[in-house]
């Protein structure tokens, strides 16, 4: 177990530098190799009003002018030490972990992505428990009731919830519960839970609702699937023959090893939403990680760009580690070594 | 109540299932009997309905696809039309069944002990330390060494053997009166076979419950069945004791299963004598005698065969038959045909 843990670890730390590589490749490399210059490339990064001055400046900082291995490196070296940045008009720090440092706001991109990250989080665990739970009570139903009423009318409504975009059920959403019956915030506030756990749920719940409702559709369909094809097992049986109650047959047998491709993908849905869920914070103006980085393509401030790029891909690695791990202790045939 | 007190009494059991080409029909009108103590093998090829009876005995068959009619008396109770719940409280604990592939019927995600003392809890209100040493006593019983350590080990830990081992000894761990293998030793190699048809036997003494043995194989039958039926398109074809249906079989299905097994005190030169044919559609069920169009003797019966299905009748002893051969033609054809075809002389 530990040996596995080590090794998945290390295997983690080099996806993180592969994924480090290419985010610099798309950012730094890519626009060199169609054309543009150094100051093309600075004027990305100080905004749109920037004087020549200021990219001069940010070319320099940014270490445009040198190799690209250099470059590279002096970006890596920053996230684990920190760097100077020279803004052109003084010198300002960037502390370890600088994932970044804005020329436009003139500040540091981590303290940001910090400040951020709990309004995602909210997000992302809040919708992630409302369409677990809903997602699999459906999925279960509807497979134990297979072709009835409440199986067809269920799927027929996971279909749609699949196929609506966030931003329109988002947007219906807000119209009917918010504007229309004033049952909830109307968007763009957001309360710490420390301050205020019921004014935090008041308005975190209909973007709760927005996402759940396309991630719950989904698991009901795969719920679904995995309870029929469990449910047909010899072993399904072998609990009836030995005179279980068919709840505990269904639960504890049935549910048991449907539940294992679920909890998969829920990791890794769970930790592709904690790097931004950027169409339900876009839809409901929410200041997470998903708007930051939207944002910063509006106002091509490219460093919190590839902040957020960077976290993402941490928590999706970080995910995918704790899956395998988990994998483990729900299927006793995998073994760790 | 049946006036014949036998311990097990199935009478004319029906098992349909409706499907959009028509209504199969996997049991039609199945009756035997068993006492505690007693074995019976009941084989066929597949699809004659065996397993499918099983399980309707069990009542493990969903009421919503599966229509099952006529009579099931265990121990003075009649199975078919109680309460579904009535049902679930016997399973496991009055009878319980052995299924084939020990690896796909037992819970890969729980160690066998759990199962075996989930088997033990559902019927007996004990505590989780009562009901774990019960499975390890269980599973010393079955002949599994070490089963204090093994009862934390999960299935695929085990060996086919110990595993089929395991599966018995949850099946048995009510103390259960009848006790239904479906195939239990199919999945097993040849060797291991005969240690669980040996273990089979002696528990079944130990335990003086009543046995049903589910097989295509009549070498299993031969070693453990006091009685003996034979399946062809879910109804009985012969029905009688053991060693009258081996010595003296008179249905011509029964030669044909008789002839298909490859036996190694034949000689070496015989060929085995498959029987011809495929097993019938249970939907459209040939006319006549559902055996005709694979029987090398249909002729013999004069036009018979092919319009009129055949009664089980008496040919003596209780030994019923399920033909249109006169008893005396049926007799000739097995002594001066079959018989030393089978010996190989």
């Amino acid at each position: 177990m530990v040996t596995f843990i080590i090794r998945r670890l290390i295997g983690a730390v080099l996806t993180l530098l592969i994924v480090s590589m290419i985010t610099f490749g798309i950012f730094y490399l890519v626009p060199r190799w169609v054309g543009a210059t150094a100051a093309d490339l600075a004027s990305r990064y100080v905004g749109r009003t920037a004087n020549a001055e200021q990219v001069a400046a940010a070319v320099k900082a940014l270490g445009l002018d040198k190799p690209f291995y250099v470059q590279y490196w002096s970006w890596l070296k920053a996230i684990f030490v920190g760097q100077d940045v020279n803004t052109g008009t003084a010198i300002d720090h960037c502390p370890a972990p600088c994932l970044g440092y804005s020329f436009i706001g003139r500040n540091p991109v981590w303290p940001d992505l910090l400040d951020r990250l709990p309004v995602t989080a909210s997000l992302a665990f809040g919708a992630a428990i409302i369409w677990l739970l809903s997602g699999v009570a459906i999925g279960v139903l509807s497979a134990l009731r297979r072709g009835s009423v409440f199986d067809r009318a269920a799927m027929g409504v996971a279909l749609g919830g699949v196929s609506l975009p966030i931003f329109w059920t988002g947007i219906v959403c807000l119209v009917i519960f918010s504007y229309g019956l004033g049952w909830t915030a109307p968007g763009g506030t957001y309360t710490p839970i420390q301050q205020n756990p019921a004014t935090w749920a008041y308005d975190m719940i209909l973007p709760w609702i927005t996402l759940a409702l396309l991630f719950s559709a989904a698991y009901a369909r795969l719920t679904r699937a995995g309870m029929l094809e469990t449910m047909g097992e010899d072993y399904i049986r072998t609990a009836r023959a030995k005179g279980l109650q068919e709840r505990t047959v269904v639960t504890r047998h049935g549910l048991r090893a449907a539940l294992t491709p679920i909890v998969t993908i829920f990791g890794l849905d769970v930790g592709l939403l904690l790097g931004g869920a950027v169409l339900t914070e876009s839809t409901f103006s929410l200041p997470g990680l998903g708007k930051y980085a939207i944002d910063g393509i509006i106002a091509s401030d490219m460093p919190k760009v590839m902040g957020v790029t960077l976290l993402a891909a941490f928590f999706v690695v970080v995910a995918n580690l704790i899956v395998d791990v988990l994998y483990a202790v729900i299927d006793p045939r995998v073994r760790l070594s | 109540m049946p006036d014949d007190h036998s311990f097990l009494e199935v009478r004319d059991l029906k098992i349909h299932f409706p499907t959009d080409d028509g209504v199969v029909k996997s049991v039609d009108g199945l009756s035997f009997s068993l006492d505690r103590g007693r074995t019976l093998g009941i084989v066929g090829e597949s699809g004659s309905g065996k397993s499918v009876t099983s399980l309707g005995v069990l009542g493990l068959h969903n009421k919503r696809n599966a229509r099952v009619s006529g009579e099931i008396w265990l121990d003075g109770t009649e199975l078919v039309d109680a309460p579904p719940e009535t049902v679930r409280k016997m399973r496991g604990r009055k009878m319980a069944m052995i299924f084939q592939d020990p690896l796909s019927a037992m819970h890969p995600y729980y160690t066998v002990g759990r199962q075996i003392i989930e088997a033990y809890r559902v019927h007996n209100d004990v505590s989780k330390s009562v009901a774990r040493k019960h499975a390890i006593d269980m599973l010393g019983r079955v002949g599994i060494p070490q089963p204090e350590r093994r009862v934390d080990d999960y299935p695929h830990q085990f060996s086919g053997g110990m595993r089929q081992r395991a599966m018995i000894a949850m099946a048995l761990s009510c103390d259960p009166e009848l006790l239904i293998a479906d195939e239990p030793t199919t999945a097993l190699d040849v060797t291991v076979q005969a240690q669980i048809l040996d273990l089979m036997r002696t528990l079944q003494q130990e335990f003086n419950s009543a046995l049903i043995i589910i097989t295509h194989d009549l070498g299993v039958v031969a070693e453990l069945a006091d009685d003996v039926l034979v399946m062809y398109a879910g109804q009985c074809g012969e029905y009688g004791r053991a060693t009258t249906i081996f010595e003296r079989p008179e249905y011509p299905y029964t030669w044909g299963l008789l002839g298909s097994m490859p036996r190694l005190d034949r000689v070496v030169a015989e060929r085995l004598l498959p029987i011809a044919g495929a097993p019938p559609s249970l939907i459209n069920v040939p006319s006549g005698c559902t055996f005709h169009p694979r029987c090398p003797y249909e002729p013999l019966t004069g036009g018979l065969g092919r319009t009129e299905h055949p009664e089980l009748v008496d040919a003596g002893g209780g030994h019923l038959v399920r033909c249109h051969l006169p008893i005396a033609v049926r007799r000739r054809i097995w002594a001066e045909e079959i018989k030393p075809k089978m010996e190989g002389q």
